[in-house]
């Protein structure tokens, strides 16, 4: 098979951490490529560089069977190389033709009628359907993502690329995706599907390549591959550590979790009847393709979340965990915390929730407790100290407790952010990427300091993304996948080859797991 | 009627001069730019075009009009598009904060007009450059004296036309041109408008300072044709320039709207003056300048109305007044 373009032991780093390693990889002519990996496997990094985002450290880039520079999307466009990222880049108070029109080469007459045609032809050929009058604003997520493909198309791409294209759409509307795919694939374009999830792989991949971790794993033909195959290679062999696990001892239940459902702003169910129970004295570890509604859980029980009707979150705040129970949904946020749930979230930005980023330590200790002091008067006091002690006890590198939380690295700034929340004596602590960005060493201070936690009889609710650490860190895993538990497993006993399939595969209702 | 006619003839010249401001934040606004400069920059059109007035016909025995004119217009454009030059430089290529730039632009465009209006000023009270007046005030012959008719609607200066001229030329632009699309999406989402290959500094640049350009004709008209080529150091220009900025809102950034949003702006101005005439009633001079809110008043209507409508295309650009940085995730 001819080779449309291929990429030869090309590698990234961003800083200090290796996106892509040494990676070689062939994308034929006329083939629906499948790109597969965890979250941070690089599959982004890699296709980016094919699309003039980033440019490679090293190695090279062939397109067509001669090495290639590509420094911008217009290099990329020359080459008939089109991405479609995963977030659209469309001008909202434009209509369907204005965003198509938007840059094309200027040999070209600026006739938006002609234009309008032209796309039209691309529709008719590739079964699309579009109103070139609609603004994008008044447009679906599937219609923004087809008008991308059509803008795509219409600059002459040959090779297609698209950044996790079913995250948002409905089954329906994947479906349709996947058919207009088919048809490109016939017509003798090149398609790569970014993706982490299996069953579509298998569906509408010829063939599919592996990321794990920056590296390339391997590429399997899809009539060859079953799901444990590609699992596998996605999650790896199991890596010992060497984290802390104390047994949990004499757990109370402190959360319990009833037919909780969130629907977005944008009308997708991201939460779908959630069910289950927390107890103190225990990590229950919560894995799960990023985006599969983990944020949405614990803003949910941290009442920043608005939840559907029905759902309920039941709290039991005394010592041996009977008596009356709070109900958690309706509240103020500030109310749940200072009834003991606390919650640390540690966005990909890392500063976006939680901490200010231009105060320093002592500020955004005050972000929690501002309403106390005297009078209108703050109390400026106790932060201070209570950042002294943080700054002590967990070792903070920080020229000063007031210097800008903004200007210390990422694994101090989680300690911070940790530091406070523990600080308040939860009864229930949620973390959510509580080590993300962060080196070996800075983990495990935070293990340890969870494992702490849990010895002191807190519940504690651990999101993570390294199925390593979550096997190694929890007594309990429960896994979403497409906003629903897909499983709760004992973490003790459960692999990640499990835990790892659970996570890509919504079992089917009714089926249970062991 | 009499007192109809003068209030008519007496907005629309005003609306012009708010037109001109308003027309050129426009352009700006539509690349993303909050150029708050505006009355700073129409300070620095209006004095740069009077000093080159007066020093022509003091300094030539025989002035000829349409140069003075075209000199006018020159030295005005320059001088205000280099004041979007250092509003551009500011906050595209510094990325400093728009609003603090525009406002300190007001106050450096009045200072430099009031400073060197000094000079020639020379200890009086005003100074004149009648020439360039009477080429600015000319009336279009034959048709401004035909009855009552010709004298509201061809009674003016050519700039009050060219200003007409103008916003159907801008409504043209930006809607059916490939650059006028392009501005439109450098304004609305820079990253975007960056990934289809165009260059976003390069049209925030030309776009402020053809922008301040236009605003800058505004201040030249109210010297030379408005104020009957007369300098004195005032605050006058400051309180229109403002004035302009609440007209774009009023517009909602549409050239076309700005022709009557222009003219009416400059009848409830003037309101003040001919409406009790009218009515046959005294106000009390207090309430004068209660009236002359009511522009304002006007665009705070416009503005919770266009809001609570919620209707995209009446929303300013979506990305006004945040600087664009390509590796800024």
């Amino acid at each position: 098979m001819e080779c449309a373009i291929s990429l030869k032991h090309v590698t990234k780093t961003f800083g200090s951490v290796v996106a892509n390693k040494d990676v070689s990889l062939d994308i034929y002519k006329g083939e629906i490529l499948s790109l597969l990996g965890e979250n941070g496997s690089g599959k982004t990094t890699l296709l980016n560089m094919i699309a003039g985002i980033y440019y490679p450290d090293s190695g090279e880039v062939w397109v067509n069977g001669k090495p290639v520079e590509i420094r911008s999307p217009k290099d990329a466009y020359n080459l008939g190389i089109g991405m479609i990222h995963q977030h659209f880049k469309l001008v909202d108070v434009f209509t369907a033709t204005e965003n198509i029109a938007l840059g094309l080469d200027r040999k070209e007459a600026f006739d938006l009628k002609e234009i309008r045609k032209k796309a039209q032809a691309i529709c008719d050929k590739y079964h699309f359907e579009m109103d070139f009058d609609q603004k994008v604003y008044a447009m679906s997520v599937s219609q923004k993502q087809t008008l991308e493909i059509i803008k795509v198309l219409y600059r002459g791409a040959d090779i297609l690329i698209l950044d996790e294209p079913t995250a948002v759409l409905t089954p329906q509307e994947t479906e349709k995706l996947f058919r207009v795919i088919s048809n490109m694939r016939d017509d003798g374009k090149s398609v790569v599907i970014i993706t982490h999830k299996l069953h579509e792989v298998l569906e509408i991949s010829d063939r599919v390549s592996i990321l794990r971790k920056g590296e390339y794993i391997g590429t399997v033909d899809t009539k060859d591959a079953d799901e444990s195959i590609l699992t596998e290679m996605m999650v790896g062999k199991k890596v010992e550590l060497n984290i802390e696990r104390p047994e949990p001892e004499n757990p109370v239940k402190r959360l319990d979790v009833k037919n909780l459902s969130v629907i977005s702003a944008e009308g997708i169910e991201v939460l779908h009847d959630i069910n289950f129970e927390a107890y103190g004295g225990e990590i229950l570890g919560i894995a799960g393709v990023s985006g599969n509604g983990q944020k949405e859980l614990l803003e949910a029980i941290a009442g920043l979340q608005p939840v559907a009707a029905g759902g309920s979150v039941k709290y039991y705040s005394s010592e041996d965990g009977k008596g009356d129970a709070m109900e958690v949904i309706g509240k103020n946020p500030r109310v749940i915390r200072n009834a003991g749930i606390h919650m640390s979230f540690v966005p990909e930005d890392r500063l976006g929730m939680g901490l200010v980023g231009s105060m320093g330590m002592t500020g955004n200790m005050m972000l929690k407790d501002y309403e106390k002091g005297k009078w209108f008067l703050t109390d400026r006091k106790s932060p201070r100290n209570l950042a002294e002690q943080i700054k002590e006890e967990l070792a903070v590198v920080t020229p000063g407790i007031n210097t800008p939380v903004s200007r210390l690295s990422g694994g101090n700034v989680q300690k911070v952010l940790v530091g406070r929340e523990i600080s308040a004596a939860p009864m229930v602590l949620m973390t959510a990427y509580a080590v993300r960005g962060l080196d070996i060493n800075t983990s495990y201070t935070i293990y340890d300091l969870l494992n702490q936690q849990k010895k002191k009889g807190v519940a504690v609710i651990y999101v993570g993304e390294d199925l390593d650490v979550l096997l190694a860190l929890s007594d309990r895993i429960l896994v979403l996948c497409g906003g629903r538990v897909n499983g709760i497993v004992d973490a003790r006993k459960t692999n990640k080859e499990e835990v790892g399939l659970l996570m890509t595969k919504l079992r089917k209702e009714g089926e249970k797991s062991e | 009627m009499s007192s109809l006619i003068a209030w008519i003839i007496r907005a629309i010249p005003f609306g012009t001069i708010i037109m001109y401001g308003a027309m050129g934040e426009t352009v700006t606004e539509k690349s993303g730019n909050l150029n708050l400069g505006v009355p700073g920059i129409m300070y620095l059109g209006g004095f740069a075009g009077f000093a080159s007035a007066y020093f022509y016909e003091n300094s030539v025995a025989d002035p000829i009009p349409l140069v003075s004119i075209l000199l006018t217009l020159f030295c005005c454009i320059v001088a205000s598009m280099l004041g979007g030059l250092i509003f551009s430089f500011l906050t595209i290529t510094l990325r400093a904060n728009q609003n603090v730039t525009g406002l300190a632009l007001t106050t450096f465009g009045m200072g430099v007009a009031n400073f060197f209006g000094v000079f020639i000023l020379n200890g009086k009270a005003y100074s004149a450059a009648p020439m360039a007046n009477a080429a600015y005030i000319r009336k279009i012959p034959v048709l401004s004296e035909l009855g009552i008719a010709g004298q509201i609607v061809f009674g003016y200066g050519f700039l009050v036309y060219a200003a007409i001229l103008l916003a159907v030329l801008l409504h043209w632009f930006l809607n059916k041109t490939r650059v006028g699309l392009n501005l439109r999406a450098v304004g609305e989402n820079p990253a975007t408008a960056d990934a289809a290959g165009i260059n976003v500094t390069k049209y925030k640049y030309l776009a402020t300072c053809i922008g301040a350009a236009i605003s800058g004709i505004g201040g030249l008209y109210y010297v030379l044709d408005y104020n009957s080529g007369i300098w004195a150091t005032t605050g006058q220009i400051e309180a229109l320039g403002w004035l302009a900025v609440a007209l774009v809102i009023f517009t909602t950034w549409r050239p076309l709207n700005a022709i009557w949003g222009a003219y009416l702006f400059g009848t409830l101005y003037w309101l003040y003056q001919f409406l009790p005439s009218l009515m046959g009633f005294t106000v009390a001079s207090y309430v004068t300048d209660l009236i002359q809110m009511v522009p304002y008043l006007v665009t705070i209507v416009v503005l919770i109305v266009t809001s609570l409508r919620k209707k995209k295309e009446n929303q300013p650009p979506e990305h006004l007044g945040l600087a664009y940085f390509r590796e800024e995730r």
